[in-house]
């Protein structure tokens, strides 16, 4: 469990978070949704501790990240996995290498056992026998994959996604939430999705975060957000024309 | 002007205690270090090579410039040029080609890493990013370039005997009896001295531009830009603390 506890941001007279609070639940898909600009990425950046909030606390369990010292920081991030929106595969290295970079870094694992987790990894994502390609040889969705392969090779009790389906086509991008729900569920891990993809809102969305101009504008699950009368979160879910012709169509056809 | 000059001097001096720290994994550390020695020593190899020797043919050209007619012995040509490369001429300009070279890299393959949010990446994974990304390049230099200074001052001496002995400029005896006179070993020291220290500059002052560089590539060509400016300056102006120091 990550829990947010009225966390503001300033970057110099611009407040761009002001006052959030919110629980993200173990073995749940916890979104945070909102209008480009709304300060999604921030509070997500805030979360993982890239960015140190202006007040505020964030705890993991029982563990506050912002006044933790960087050696204890960089043990909690063992446990931490994040899809970055441009997947942040390191251009010189194999797909394997880049799997394997983590296990590299952290662990004494013989090379077989290492070898063993790249392929369970790529396995786990439908992209078994690529271990020797290059991130440029592969397409944006593979990529998505590969950059979720590195942020479970170390079986991370947290997940971070910045935008997993951003640049993707809608069928490629219902495969990454498929992805990303099994392994939250599989896993029983707290999984923490930055998106603004209704799609995703609708089918993976167990516990949704609406975050607006900065403040927490809703709080529900997909199951109550059409149902909802929060003005703000019927503006964003159908701020698209033609889903909104089509919502008006159904209630005509029911009339 | 000078506040930003502050601000960044106390940004960098903070920033040092964080590259030196324990490394998570040292075999990794010691891997990229050979990595980045291989691309120091052997990736330089040729522009130093071209340097070294130009440096030498035209110094002992001038030199036989200005003393043809005098009373000084020929000989002395080699003696002058063999101290000049040694104290001055090959730590510098050596180190001098190099920030633009590999100083010049350095900031970009980091600023690069910046944007591409790898070093975010790396952090996340709870890597302590300063220490993989600027230690090894750090001692690969450190251990490198002294070496590379070496091989510059050797083949200035050549570059100066191909210069002026085949020409007729004076003679082979004159010239090995100028470099082989006078000889005093704690020149090599200060050669050496130097060449660390310029090597810990052009890598640190390089590495720091790339790791906090912001923008797009418009800012990250600035910064490569600022990383060779920068270390030109300030190996000059250790050149001129060192010189001083270690005369005195």
């Amino acid at each position: 469990m990550i829990r947010a506890e009225n966390i503001y941001k300033s970057f110099g007279d611009q407040e761009v978070l002001k006052g959030i609070s919110f629980t993200f639940e173990a073995g749940k898909n916890n979104l945070i949704i909102g209008r480009s600009g709304a300060g999604k990425t921030v509070l997500l950046k805030i979360l993982v501790g890239l960015f140190p909030p202006t007040a505020g606390k964030v705890w993991y369990n029982d563990q506050n990240l912002c006044v933790l010292k960087p050696q204890e920081l960089r043990q909690l991030r063992l446990k931490v996995g994040m899809l970055f929106q441009g997947n942040a595969l390191f251009d010189s290295m194999t797909i394997e290498e880049n799997i394997r970079f983590p296990m590299d870094m952290f662990t004494k694992r013989t090379p077989a056992e290492k070898q063993k987790q790249v392929d369970y990894c790529l396995e786990r994502v439908s992209l078994s026998g690529i271990n020797k390609k290059f991130p440029s040889e592969i397409s944006g969705g593979m990529q998505k994959r590969v950059g979720i392969a590195r942020a479970i090779v170390l079986e991370p009790k947290y997940l971070f996604c910045d935008e997993p389906n951003s640049g993707l086509d809608p069928k490629t991008a219902i495969t990454i939430d498929d992805l990303i729900n099994g392994i939250t569920k599989e896993n029983k891990i707290t999984t923490i999705i930055n998106t603004h993809d209704m799609n995703s809102v609708m089918e993976i969305g167990d516990n949704i975060c609406l975050v607006d101009h900065g403040k927490l504008a809703w709080q529900g699950n997909k199951s109550e957000v059409l149902s909802s009368k929060n003005e703000t979160l019927h503006d964003f879910i159908f701020a698209s024309p033609f889903l909104q012709k089509l919502v008006n169509q159904i209630n005509a056809d029911k009339i | 002007m000078i506040k930003d000059a502050l601000e960044h001097f106390g940004k960098f001096v903070a920033w040092q205690p964080q590259i030196y720290k324990k490394p998570e994994n040292r075999s990794m550390y010691q891997k990229e270090i050979i990595r980045q020695m291989y691309d120091i020593g052997i990736g330089s190899l040729g522009i130093v090579f071209l340097i070294s020797i130009f440096i030498g043919a035209v110094t002992s050209v001038q030199f036989y410039y200005q003393m043809e007619g005098t009373l000084i012995p020929p000989y002395y040509i080699g003696y002058v040029v063999r101290d000049m490369t040694i104290i001055e001429l090959a730590p510098t300009i050596t180190c001098l080609v190099l920030a633009g070279k590999v100083g010049s890299n350095m900031a970009a393959e980091i600023g690069g890493m910046r944007q591409k949010e790898h070093i975010d990446a790396m952090e996340i994974m709870g890597v302590n990013t300063s220490a993989y990304l600027v230690m090894p390049k750090t001692v690969a230099a450190v251990l490198v370039i002294p070496i590379l200074v070496c091989v510059a001052a050797i083949l200035s001496l050549l570059g100066a005997y191909v210069a002026s002995v085949p020409t007729g400029l004076f003679t082979a005896a004159e010239y090995t009896r100028g470099v082989r006179s006078f000889f005093i070993p704690y020149n090599v020291f200060m050669m050496l001295v130097k060449a660390v220290v310029f090597a810990y500059i052009l890598t640190s002052v390089s590495c720091y531009q790339g790791y906090f560089v912001k923008g797009g590539s418009i800012e990250l060509g600035a910064a490569s830009t600022r990383a060779v400016v920068f270390s030109d300056i300030l190996i000059l102006l250790s050149d001129y603390i060192i010189a001083v120091l270690l005369t005195a």
